[in-house]
């Protein structure tokens, strides 16, 4: 057996009026990929903020044995002197600093009074090799995608001379290239000798990368798959999760779809707003019927949340050009409002960017794009909008003391419900959802996939944006497959694969 | 547990107005008194007039985002040497005069609205330049020189009382009577709010909760009306200002144009993805900024019975001030007209209690400035766990 790299004994963490932590065990061994799952709040991201000293030694209960010593770290940085380095969902890099004044960010070359930059630019463009990044060290942050991004974060770690290396949702924004670059660079870490702990909802890739995964539940840990020992497959590990065995992720729907277009767009092409000479959308053309399911994919940057938004009212692009027709009638939405009148309805893939108000109540959220049907004259009924609000929350099942509760007090699947209340509300019959899963876990996706499947039911139509693929073949009807701002295939549910679509893609990159 | 729980909250809501309470008691006691007289209690209204008017409109400002107008002030200003000119210099009616003023104020916040809107130029640069430029327009059209008198006419729209129609010594009983009357039109629709909600089976508060509330702000009215009739009765410019805070407090609470202002605040994006026109909603609120500092110049005329080039001096950073310690948030979203009223009267409260005690100019500010920056750190702090943000 390897040596023991880190223990993490009996450590319990209590917030004011919860348990995030109840003796919680985690061993991790030298040069081994340890996986850490568990649903949103199940405690991964706590009990890595402790092993970081983000929450300070004292605030918990239990022992950190890194090293075959106990460790007693009061502040991050006392925890990155031991080489432990944490590498956070969101990435945090200075968009206006160049590449490597981001990697020595606090922890610059050279004195106190004079950084030594030469240095610098050069250790930061033998890191950023380490980790296959061509781009110079004086690049702008700005001017790099988010896939270069998350390399960056981890060259800094690696500058920071890590031995331990977090990575918290490392490919929750990336592309299947990148992420699959991503997991590649962490395997060759490993046969160097790296440890690393990596946090993910995506099971696919865990399965891929990980040696041991320990799965986490309401706060404790649940059990440590070993890849030697155990069969590991992504349903064993939901079963672990959700603590029960999930036999359909996609719940059934009967067969809804009519022959008729809710909604078709012919030849839409769309420029970038500010370089409007770019195309983002090219020629495109679809349609989704009443009563149908489709799923639109492909990679990051494809162009389709920019083509959905496009379509709602025009709220990206410009210069855009092409037919919409909604119930076989040729329509111009100009406007965001025509488009709600038009019911339309486009849930965006940002929730907390662009689609609620997170300081204002669930109430008020549930009504903002369609208050007419609350007010009279202009004047609110707070108490039917109270009721309104309330009763969706039932519907969709949303787990809040009130409605009165601020948005920003939920988690994330509850704020997709919260978001999605407030387009149903709007009373749409053709519903764009972008990314409609994107950070929530598999208890909260299956309901919202029912949600789905109800709405389908009562004739609406859905435009599932979306980046997993499973999602997409699990739920649509028909699935389209877009790629640098072009439709490049459309396959009906049955015929369509992962290895299929990937296969479009790619076909459709060699041809440019 | 519970019960500790409820009265923390209620404790943490109604802070300020705690605060207000105190501050009166510790000014009446250390004035002996005098800080209570019926005509404190007036000029605390007559002298403050234009920050409770200011205050309203700066809300509406702030609320987009903690965008701040910086330009009330010489725009008061400014509308006053327009109204000054017209009625004195140039003996325009002073009822059309008071129009030209509200158009003259209309026309300062569109333009000012246009560019932070339509144009998206940062509101705090935008009024910067306003208030110079108003500032020194005002002085143009002055020619540096204070007009006065003021027509008698206007002054008395402002300036005088609501007459008494009973005609007792030294009691205006119609002041007191209003009181009441306000007092008992509160309580009825209160209840009848509260039975309305109970019928239709909608969550109501508790009713002990409501009745102390109620019984809480009639106290004050009755107390403060009892106060004025004492002496001259109702000041015409708290009739204004009663209006206004009517008219506001309705719009920001129960008209879906009040609710965009919020949710504008909170997050524009979203909101412009909800159908609604964010950019209106910045322009209304210059737009309306500009309208309420014609009226506060009004009222300013009229009690300096001039129009002179300095007035209105720092006025914008009274209702910056007010509506902060009224809870509106520096980040915009939240905040409300009766949270603002008592910022104003806390400010009033302080003004008027420290020239009674006879502090120093000097150290007022001082006192105005600690009492500004401990309510917006109490805000900000009570709203998280730790007084000092983790790093």
């Amino acid at each position: 057996m390897a040596k023991i790299l880190l223990e993490m004994k009996n450590i319990t963490k209590t917030f004011p009026g919860v348990k995030a932590l109840d003796n919680v065990n985690l061993e991790v061994e030298q040069g081994e990929i340890h996986a850490l799952v568990g649903e949103n709040g199940a405690g991964k991201s706590t009990l890595m903020n402790v092993l970081s000293g983000i929450h300070p030694y004292g605030s918990y209960t239990g022992d950190i044995i890194y090293e075959d010593e106990i460790c007693k770290f009061n502040k991050i940085s006392d925890s990155e002197e031991k080489g432990i380095v944490i590498i956070h969902q969101e990435l945090a890099l200075v968009p206006y600093m160049t590449i490597a004044e981001n990697m020595y960010l606090g922890n610059e070359l050279g004195s106190k009074m004079s950084i030594d930059w030469d240095e610098t630019y050069k250790a930061a463009d033998g890191y950023l090799k380490t980790v296959g990044l061509k781009e110079p060290a004086d690049t702008l942050i700005k001017d790099i995608g988010v896939g270069k991004q998350q390399l960056v974060e981890i060259a800094k770690a690696l500058a920071k001379k890590a031995k331990l290396l977090i990575l918290d949702e490392p490919t929750a924004s990336l592309n299947e290239d990148d992420s699959q670059a991503l997991l590649d660079l962490l395997l060759k870490f490993k046969a160097e000798g790296m440890t690393s702990i990596i946090i993910s909802h995506k099971l696919n890739e865990i399965a891929y990368v990980a040696d041991k995964i320990t799965i986490l539940r309401d706060g404790s840990t649940i059990e440590t798959l070993d890849k030697n020992t155990d069969e590991i497959t992504e349903d064993r590990i939901i079963k672990g999760m959700v603590g029960r065995e999930l036999v359909d992720r996609f719940p059934k729907r009967p067969h809804t779809k009519s022959q008729e277009a809710a909604l078709s767009v012919e030849n839409w092409n769309v420029y970038h707003p500010l370089y409007s000479e770019r195309k983002v959308v090219d020629n495109v053309s679809f349609h989704v019927n009443k009563g149908e399911v489709i799923g639109i994919c492909g990679l990051m940057g494809a162009g389709r949340t920019e083509l959905a938004m496009s379509i709602f009212g025009k709220s990206y692009g410009v210069n855009i050009s092409g037919t919409l027709k909604i119930q076989g009638e040729k329509v111009k939405l100009n406007h965001v409002k025509d488009a709600i009148k038009h019911k339309l309805a486009y849930v965006t893939e940002d929730r907390k960017g662009n689609g609620l108000i997170l300081s204002n109540p669930i109430k008020t959220n549930t009504t903002l794009a369609k208050m007419e049907a609350v007010s009279k004259r202009m004047i609110i009924d707070k108490d039917k909008e109270y009721l309104v609000a309330d009763e969706y929350r039932k519907k969709l099942n949303t787990k809040c003391p009130t409605v009165n509760q601020n948005v920003e007090n939920l988690s994330g699947g509850n704020q997709q419900k919260v978001l999605l209340a407030k387009w149903m509300f709007a009373e749409p019959e053709i519903l764009i959802l972008d990314e409609p899963t994107r950070g929530i876990d598999v208890g909260a996706k299956y309901e919202i996939y029912c949600i789905i499947n109800e709405l389908v039911a009562e004739g609406k139509s859905i435009i599932m944006v979306s980046s997993e693929l499973p999602e997409v073949l699990g739920m649509s009807d028909r699935i389209y497959i877009m790629n640098e701002g072009r439709m490049v295939g459309e396959l009906s549910a049955h015929e369509a694969t992962q290895e299929k679509i990937m296969a479009s893609i790619l076909k459709s990159d060699k041809g440019v | 547990m519970e019960n500790k729980v409820k009265v923390y909250e209620v404790l943490k809501k109604y802070t300020m107005v705690l605060v207000l309470f105190i501050v009166v008691i510790l000014f009446t006691v250390n004035t002996g008194g005098k800080m209570l007289l019926p005509q404190n209690v007036n000029n605390l209204i007559a002298q403050n007039a234009y920050v409770f008017i200011l205050a309203t409109g700066m809300l509406f400002c702030i609320l987009t985002g903690g965008n701040i107008d910086l330009s009330v002030g010489s725009v008061v200003c400014f509308v006053g040497a327009i109204g000054g000119t017209l009625m004195i210099t140039m003996g325009v009616n002073p009822y059309l005069s008071m129009v030209a003023m509200l158009v003259v104020g209309a026309l300062v916040g569109a333009m000012q609205g246009f560019w932070i809107a339509y144009v998206r130029i940062p509101p705090f640069i935008v009024t910067l330049a306003g208030m110079l430029v108003f500032r020194g327009l005002s002085n143009t059209v002055l020619k540096g020189m204070t007009l006065s008198p003021i027509p008698d006419s206007f002054l008395r729209l402002f300036n005088t009382y609501v007459p008494d129609f009973f005609g007792m010594e030294g009691f205006n009983l119609t002041c007191f009577l209003v009181g009441i009357l306000v007092c008992l039109i509160y309580v009825a629709t209160t209840l009848m709010g509260y039975r309305r909600k109970k019928q239709k089976g909608y969550r109501v508060d508790s009713l002990k909760s409501i009745v102390a509330k109620m019984v809480l702000i009639c106290a004050v009215v009755i107390f403060f009306m009892f106060k004025l009739a004492q002496y001259k009765g109702i000041p015409n410019a708290l009739i204004w200002v009663a209006v206004i805070i009517a008219i506001y407090s309705y719009i920001s609470s129960k008209t879906t144009i009040g609710r965009y202002f919020y949710a504008v605040g909170g997050n524009e994006k979203a909101t412009r993805l909800s159908g609604i026109d964010t950019n209106k909603i910045f322009f209304l609120a210059y737009l309306n900024m500009g309208i309420l500092a014609a009226v506060a110049g009004m009222v300013t005329v009229a009690r300096l019975n001039s129009a002179n080039p300095t007035a209105g001096n720092s006025y914008e950073m009274d209702a910056i001030g007010a509506c902060f310690i009224g809870g509106a948030s520096a980040y915009g979203g939240t905040g409300t007209v009766p949270g603002v009223i008592v910022g104003a009267t806390l400010m009033g409260v302080l003004n008027l209690g420290m020239s009674i005690m006879g502090v120093d100019q000097n150290l007022q500010k001082v006192v105005k400035g600690i009492v500004l920056v401990a309510a917006v750190i109490f805000d900000v702090v009570s709203k998280r766990k730790s007084f000092i943000v983790k790093q």
